[in-house]
């Protein structure tokens, strides 16, 4: 559930009623292989974040939403070669900064990806632990929709970010190496990445339990 | 191919090539300048350094017809900004160059970081100046003569 | 001649003479000494001789201007010989420093390094080779002015004084040596040289800032492959993924559909054939090649691989090779119990020099004649090599040095293989220049790499807790076998420069058994900056650490007690480094540790401490405290920084990416990322260097801060971690 709204107080009470009238207007099933329309609703907001989770977690997401003082690189995700470092705003430092190389669009020519606004995710957005392992599917999606951590994004907004953003389309327009072969792609297309955002977000942006870490 | 109306040093330049072509190599045979230098293509020495809209930038990477109309400014010309002649006679005073060919590239990234950061540290040095080769090994004269110039901006 | 005598406060010259000698001259005093060779203007004329077209062996030219224009017989690529060289001749000239232009000679027999009888650079012997002749040089010239001015004042040549190109005369007359040029031609050229006390020396032994370094920092410096000439056009060559490898066939539609791509053809190789592409500019011939289908035979040559070159490697060195040095006892180190025995075995694998400029030559071919431009270490050799590609005389090949980029060792081939690609290719383009050009990839991927090597040591410790006994089987490629030099450098099986640093070792052991294995796989090999020393530097110098810490005794100690008392420069730099490090080194950071190395190359000793600490899992050398024995410093300065920079380069070989491996034939590495040199991060953060004060005839300081610094770190890392690292570069820690 995300933890707070930006919708007015309207909406909220038209949702609230709709929620009561729901469960009001629905009474228990006899069919008992049916579960509840808000468990329904959560399981399937779980099995959409799945989803959304195992794009976060390609070895490509992971090379700028990292743990580390540094972008990493590849699909086996190296460090970045010539020593870039992330810099006070992700953008990298004076001198060599992202954009030192990175511009505004792939160069396959020279193999450098590129694309609007080439930086590192924040730290705080970060999918792998100090350890350079996997942070959980919990852990994720508790980060994800923690206002304090994601630049304030509500559940429209990470829709948003996930279907419309240019530097996280990169990822299913990666370019190619200087070995003429495209990167690696998703697992999911766009598409299908933003259709399950929104599935999962329409469900309340629900969070599979487990402590952090986890 | 395609023609290209470039902002180079300040001067209008005009060049007809194919797209694909890095920067570097729009200077260096199209232009003639070859201050820029070509160390190994992939960004990885930083020896083809120059500044495009005031961004130290790797010239073997950006195809031109990536650059348009921002300004390119290269190790020829960067004597006549103020920082880039004190990082110059800083260089020449402390006879920091062997070979020499790795420093146009390091000048410009100096003159990068020490646009934006007039006092650096230790650490400032590094991390901006960590992405150059200098195969001869010219580092700590690299180091000392940052510092001098540091200095000298005061 | 014109002038009469004059007095004190008249110029020496009437304006009229002046211009005559700026119009017959065409620049004044031409010298060719080198060997006494007679100067035309001795051939005794009544007439005044005609004006000289500089000859190619002009070392020193004077012109009416003032500046004086002195050639430099070798490449200068970093190690600072274009300010050294002229400085020593312009001390011994008495010429104004500020006037002097130096120059990089032509490929020409004058220019060659008297020692090795060829034009090169190489075996750190510049300096070294060339510190007599160049003084004498400039010697002998300014005894030719001053016997000009002295005949003109009528007084004699010991009454005369020269500073800063003025000859002034006992009762102040005074002449610029741009005046005296034309008279000077034709004074007879001494026989012998009066040279300087060290004492009178007003350039040598001080710092001199470099020629060079303006012109390296605003871009307006060309090297080799900054070179344009007008018509001219750029080729690269696709060359075999396997060591001599032959084209069967290619396919070069794709390649030909590439706008500004010219001509595309197969060219023989040193080794094999390739296929050479020649474009307008580089991108086109770049991405041409790229799009080249070339079907490779590769059946003829063998296929080297790493992994089974170590099994090979470490099963040879488990057996005598071919005898270096067999001294003492040969049963002594079985008589010492295993208790007090040390075996150790260690690797060194390939290494590319990768110098920052990219190789290349620029050669245009004109029938009869050819030009050359290449910032080559070995000039007599290249120039030879394309006259005989291109059925000429080498008389008939210019060859201009260019500044080059880096060396290291690379830039001097014995089969000139880039030259004779050249060459081929100009051959085919006749009339036309053609630069060209190997990519960061054709370097990576190009062999010439210092050879990987296996040692196997067994140790006998004495009751004193020094090696009694040492028996060292190396195992590794021969350099010099298969060129002109193994005539002098290969005896008996065994190729000096794999065993230097070991056999010739200043340790006192009283029996000593060096013996070498030279495995022939087929990669091409040459000589890496200090060469042999690169991997016995590091097995001698991490072993006597480890004796030093067995016998618990301080490293420094140590290396005094088993040092040679005839090791007088290792000894006096071992003695100035102790000195120099002392403070730092009782006063250590926590986590921080010391490592100690010395060493000795090209008759240059060497001492080092290095301030260690780990961080992310690498050793950080927060400082290194660089002591040197080179005899006389001809300019401090360059000492200073090659020493401090040279230490650099050799962190080469503890860079994780520091390695060139082989599967089935094929290099693996390609550039930068995957064959990674030394960033700022990796090097000393400081240097500081002590010259031992001497006035002994200088020795090289190219090659000698290298082998030092690899042992140093890895032996403070030792402290650290307390692993001894004996396989380079260093991957894991």
């Amino acid at each position: 559930m995300i933890r707070s709204r930006t919708t007015g107080p309207r909406s909220i009470i038209v949702v609230f009623a709709a929620f009561v009238v729901c469960l009001v207007a629905s009474p228990p099933q006899a069919d008992q292989s049916k579960a509840s329309p808000s468990a329904d609703r959560r399981s399937d907001g779980l099995a959409a974040w799945q989803q959304v989770y195992t794009v976060l977690t390609h070895q490509r997401c992971i090379n700028c939403h990292t743990a580390t003082d540094y972008p990493q690189q590849g699909d086996d995700r190296h460090r970045h070669f010539a020593n870039v470092v992330r810099g006070p705003e992700g953008r990298g430092v004076p001198g060599l900064h992202c954009a030192t190389c990175h511009q505004e669009a792939n160069a396959d020519s020279t193999g450098a990806p590129g694309s609007h606004n080439w930086h590192l995710a924040p730290l705080s957005m970060a999918w792998q632990d100090q350890n350079d392992q996997l942070r959980s599917s919990a852990e994720i999606c508790s980060v994800l929709t923690d206002r304090s951590k994601n630049h304030d994004l509500d559940g429209p907004a990470l829709l948003k970010h996930h279907a419309e953003d240019q530097l996280v389309g990169w990822a299913w327009e990666p370019g190619r190496g200087l070995s003429g072969v495209q990167r690696t792609l998703p697992p999911l297309s766009r598409p299908q990445f933003a259709d399950a955002t929104r599935r999962w977000v329409d469900a309340g942006t629900p969070c599979p339990p487990g402590k952090a870490g986890d | 191919m395609a023609t290209y109306q470039l902002n180079i040093n300040g001067q209008r330049r005009e060049v007809t090539t194919d797209p694909s072509t890095p920067l570097l190599w729009v200077l260096r045979d199209d232009l003639k300048m070859t201050g820029t230098k070509y160390g190994c293509g992939v960004s990885a020495c930083g020896a083809c350094t120059v500044h495009v809209a005031g961004v130290a930038t790797r010239s073997c990477m950006v195809p031109v017809s990536m650059i348009g109309d921002r300004s390119v400014v290269t190790i020829e010309a960067i004597g006549q900004n103020p920082v880039g002649k004190v990082v110059q006679d800083a260089w020449v005073s402390h006879d920091v160059v062997q070979c020499g060919y790795c420093q146009s590239g390091q000048i410009m990234s100096a003159v990068a970081l020490l646009k934006h950061t007039p006092n650096p540290t230790d650490k400032n040095i590094e991390e901006s100046m960590g992405g150059n080769i200098c195969r001869c090994g010219t580092y700590p004269r690299i180091r000392q003569a940052i510092k001098a110039a540091a200095q000298q901006l005061q | 001649m014109s002038a009469a005598i004059t007095a004190a406060n008249e110029p020496l010259l009437s304006r009229r003479t002046f211009l005559r000698v700026s119009a017959t001259a065409a620049g004044g005093l031409l010298v060719s000494l080198y060997l006494d060779l007679p100067v035309a203007a001795q051939e005794a004329s009544q007439a005044p001789p005609k004006p000289q077209i500089y000859p190619p062996d002009a070392f020193v030219n004077i012109r009416v201007d003032g500046k004086v224009v002195i050639q430099v017989n070798r490449l200068e690529f970093g190690q600072g010989v274009h300010t050294a060289l002229p400085m020593l001749l312009a001390d011994e000239l008495d010429a104004d420093w500020s006037q002097v232009i130096a120059e990089l000679a032509p490929a020409a027999d004058v220019y060659k390094d008297p020692l090795f009888g060829l034009q090169l650079v190489g075996g750190s012997g510049s300096i070294a080779h060339s510190f007599q002749q160049y003084r004498e040089l400039g010697a002998k010239t300014r005894a030719m002015l001053v016997a000009a001015a002295a005949e003109q004042w009528q007084v004699a040549p010991h009454q005369c004084r020269t500073e800063a190109s003025v000859v002034h005369g006992p009762s102040g007359q005074l002449a610029r040596y741009a005046e005296l040029a034309e008279m000077a031609a034709r004074q007879p050229a001494p026989a012998a040289a009066q040279l300087k006390e060290p004492s009178q020396f007003r350039l040598v032994g001080k710092e001199v800032r470099r020629l060079d370094s303006r012109p390296k920092c605003d871009g307006s410096l060309k090297f080799g492959l900054d070179l344009d000439l007008p018509g001219m056009k750029i080729a690269v060559v696709a060359h075999p993924p396997v060591f001599g490898a032959r084209v069967k066939s290619f396919e070069d539609k794709a390649a030909r559909s590439v706008e500004g791509m010219r001509e595309v053809f197969e060219i023989p190789l040193a080794q094999g054939t390739g296929v050479a592409i020649v474009a307008d500019t580089f991108w086109p011939a770049k991405q041409a090649r790229d799009r080249l289908k070339i079907d490779w035979d590769v059946s003829a040559v063998e296929g080297a691989d790493s992994a089974t070159l170590w099994a090979q490697y470490k099963e040879l060195a488990r057996t005598p090779g071919n005898v270096a040095v067999a001294r003492g006892d040969a049963q002594a180190l079985a008589a010492i119990a295993s208790g007090n025995r040390v075996v150790a075995e260690y690797q060194f694998p390939y290494l590319a020099h990768s110098p920052m400029e990219p190789l290349n030559t620029t050669v245009r071919f004109d029938g009869d004649r050819a030009e050359v431009w290449a910032g080559s270490q070995f000039q007599t050799v290249d120039q030879a090599a394309i006259a005989e590609v291109l059925g000429l005389q080498p008389a008939q090949v210019t060859f201009h040095t260019e500044m080059a980029g880096g060396g290291f060792g690379r830039r001097a081939t014995p089969d000139a293989h880039v030259q004779r690609e050249a060459a081929a290719i100009a051959k085919r383009l006749r009339g036309t220049p053609v630069k060209l050009m190997w990519t960061r990839e054709d370097d990576v991927q190009g062999g010439y790499y210092r050879p990987m090597h296996v040692h196997r040591i067994e140790i006998g410790i004495g009751p004193d807790g020094m090696p009694s006994a040492w028996r060292h089987v190396i195992v590794g490629q021969s350099i010099l076998g298969g060129t002109p030099f193994a005539a002098i450098g290969v005896k008996n099986g065994v190729d000096a420069t794999a065993v230097e640093g070991v056999a010739d070792t200043h340790y006192n052991i009283p029996n000593l058994h060096v013996s070498v294995h030279h495995p022939t796989p087929n990669v091409p090999v040459l000589w890496w900056r200090s060469v042999g020393h690169t991997h016995t530097a590091f097995v001698m110098e991490t072993l006597i650490d480890e004796l030093a810490a067995r016998a618990k005794m301080d490293p420094i100690a140590y290396r005094r007690q088993l040092l040679d008392p005839k090791a007088t420069k290792l000894r006096a730099a071992l003695d100035l480094m102790e000195e120099k490090s002392a403070a730092w080194r009782s006063q250590l950071s926590a986590h921080h540790a010391v490592g100690i190395a010395c060493h000795e190359s090209f008759e240059t000793g060497v001492a080092c401490a290095v301030d260690v600490s780990i961080e992310n899992k690498r050793p950080r050398i927060h400082r290194a405290t660089v002591a040197v024995d080179c005899g006389l410093a001809v300019n401090p300065l360059t000492v200073e920084s090659q020493f401090q920079a040279g230490v650099a380069f050799g962190v080469s070989q503890l860079m994780a990416k520091g390695a060139i491996t082989l599967k089935d034939g094929r290099v693996e590495q390609r550039n930068f990322d995957a064959y990674t040199p030394p960033y700022m991060i990796d090097a000393p953060v400081a240097v500081d260097v002590h010259i031992v004060p001497s006035t002994e005839p200088p020795s090289g300081c190219g090659e000698p801060p290298v082998p030092v610094i690899a042992p140093a770190v890895v032996n403070a890392l030792a402290k650290l971690t307390g692993t001894r690292y004996r396989s380079l570069p260093l991957v894991a820690m």
